[in-house]
């Protein structure tokens, strides 16, 4: 049971080769944090956890289902939320820029529950928020959104790409610890990247380092 | 539209600056320095802080930006206009010689201010209070004659740089009127590109052959070029990683230790108190606290309760939360199924 990651590399067109073969191993109660140079492939890898490019080789599964449908005819079949979810490093581009941002929760699962307005409370999302488009809120205000639509998927893993680089130290504080009460409460495992390593010290369990 | 509110500003430029431009240097008689972390203007001094000409590089007091518009949560054709204020009575100082960095989350309205300082704001602003530069009072058309000509803006992205044309033709740029004065700027930017060890062929590159590093520093040449005595640069620092992140504030630092003066927007306190002197804390449209980065070493030196919540919310000291929203995290997470 955990987020298996077995012998995957990868290159952009006419680019090198990224990782040659790496293999990483996140548990339900872990949070793991990548640590490279810039320009490493970190974002990609954090792409490739959670299903959004396919790895030229190898493998990704989350508790033994692969985390991406393997082919076309499944992707035509699969229904609801993947169980790996991505916090994107530019918030603007996780949402549909023409979707009101109460439909683009909704997408996630249902948003009149007592669950939601929780999460709306402990990452501070105001309602009045949601019947706007993406372009009227800043882009510390949709990352708190990308939070809440994350959670409300109800992911088994949740990789989280400097998704609090642009947030102030206090704000900062209050999401990771939301974060991290919510990855205990639910044996969610994490996956951190931060450009800060004290952030890391604090959020991540163990750390790994991209070749 | 923008002409009135420039008007607008203007005369209440005038107002404020007769009133106080007096005291400004009844403080700061010539050759008396004030001693580290005194506290006067609003602000308490850093060890390096000093006055030459007995008054401060930039100067901003009670600045107010409000933005006339149609409520916004109206239905359609049927909004009122209204007033949305952005920035209140906020004051800041720069002096020579130091880095003053103004710390507040993205989407906080630090831009604004940059905006207000050269003279870019809105055709919609309204833009109150009184500016300085070098001891100067300032209006709308001043300011605007000031931006490359004494103060400079590093922007923050490569998005700022034309994509077809090459890095070293616009770090020129057009200003030079004659060909012996564009040849000298040229000289010039050879000079300093060697200063801040960019490669020759650098100049022939264009932006988007850049690395991150790289980029900033071209940046950083465009605006040294026309030799600025205060830089301002806004959110320098997001995309690169902590090593290219210190190095192109090391580069605003030894700017500054070359007697020019820096006001450094971001919303990186660690980061900030790396190389700043000095700290101003931006919360909810106003600097709620302009204090030296000393104070930041123990949280009794600082005065506003939101600086001690920073301070005490920082990963390498505690990484805590205010008491009480501590509680209600705890008290929601633990609700949840």
């Amino acid at each position: 049971m955990s987020l298996v990651a077995e012998n995957i590399s990868y290159a952009y067109p006419g680019g090198d080769d990224l990782y040659r073969g790496l293999s990483l191993e996140v548990g339900p109660q872990e949070r793991v944090a990548l640590v490279a140079p810039s320009g490493r492939g970190k974002t990609t890898l954090c792409r490739i956890l959670a299903g959004h490019l396919e790895p030229r080789r190898g493998s990704v599964a989350a508790d033994g289902v692969p985390v991406a449908p393997p082919d076309r005819r499944a992707r035509r079949h699969a229904r609801g939320p993947r169980p790996v979810q991505l916090l994107a490093q530019h918030p603007e581009q996780a949402f549909d820029p023409l979707m009101r941002l109460s439909k683009s929760l909704a997408e996630a699962g249902p948003v009149e529950t007592d669950e939601a307005s929780a999460l709306y409370e402990l990452f501070g999302v105001r309602t009045a928020w949601l019947t706007r488009l993406p372009h009227e809120l800043s882009g510390g205000e949709l990352m708190r959104l990308a939070m809440v639509r994350a959670l409300l998927a109800r992911p088994r893993y949740l990789v989280a790409d400097e998704s609090t680089a642009m947030l102030d130290a206090v704000t900062q504080a209050e999401i990771w610890r939301a974060l991290m009460g919510i990855a205990d409460k639910r044996a969610m495992g994490l996956v951190v990247v931060s450009h800060s390593p004290a952030l890391l010290t604090r959020v991540a369990t163990r750390e790994v380092r991209l070749p | 539209m923008k002409e009135r509110a420039n008007r607008e500003t203007d005369r209440e430029n005038r107002e404020t600056a007769a009133g106080e431009a007096r005291i400004e240097c009844a403080t700061h008689a010539a050759g008396v320095s004030h001693h580290a972390s005194e506290k006067h203007h609003h602000h308490t001094h850093a060890t390096g802080s000093h006055h030459p000409g007995g008054h401060h590089l930039l100067t901003v007091e009670h600045l107010g930006v409000s933005f006339t518009m149609y409520d916004p949560a109206a239905p359609f054709f049927s909004g009122k206009r209204m007033v949305s204020r952005a920035i209140r009575d906020l004051s800041i100082s720069v002096h020579v010689g130091e880095v003053l960095a103004v710390v507040g989350a993205s989407g906080s309205g630090k831009t604004l201010l940059a905006d207000a300082i050269l003279g870019l704001s809105e055709p919609n602003a309204r833009v109150t209070g009184s500016i300085w530069f070098d001891g100067v009072p300032q209006d709308a058309a001043s300011l605007a004659r000031l931006r490359g000509n004494g103060i400079a803006l590093v922007p923050q992205s490569v998005s700022h740089l034309d994509p077809l044309m090459r890095v070293g033709d616009q770090i020129v740029g057009f200003k030079a009127r004659s060909r012996a004065e564009k040849h000298a700027r040229r000289a010039r930017m050879r000079g300093l590109m060697e200063a801040y060890g960019l490669d020759r062929s650098v100049e022939r590159l264009y932006p988007h052959e850049l690395s991150g590093g790289m980029a900033r520093r071209v940046l950083l040449l465009s605006a040294l070029i026309d030799d600025p005595r205060l830089i301002m640069a806004d959110e320098p620092t997001p995309g690169l990683d902590l090593d290219l992140a210190v190095q192109a504030l090391g580069d605003l630092r030894s700017f500054a230790n070359r007697g020019g003066g820096v006001l450094l927007i971001t919303h990186d306190l660690e980061l900030a108190l790396r190389i700043a002197d000095r700290v101003a804390v931006f919360r909810d449209g106003t600097v709620v606290e302009e204090t030296a980065v000393e104070n930041f070493a123990r949280p009794e030196l600082l005065e506003h309760p939101f600086s001690r919540a920073l301070w005490h919310a920082m990963p390498e000291h505690g990484f805590d939360v205010p008491a009480k929203s501590a509680e209600q995290l705890a008290e929601t997470v633990g609700s949840m199924l």
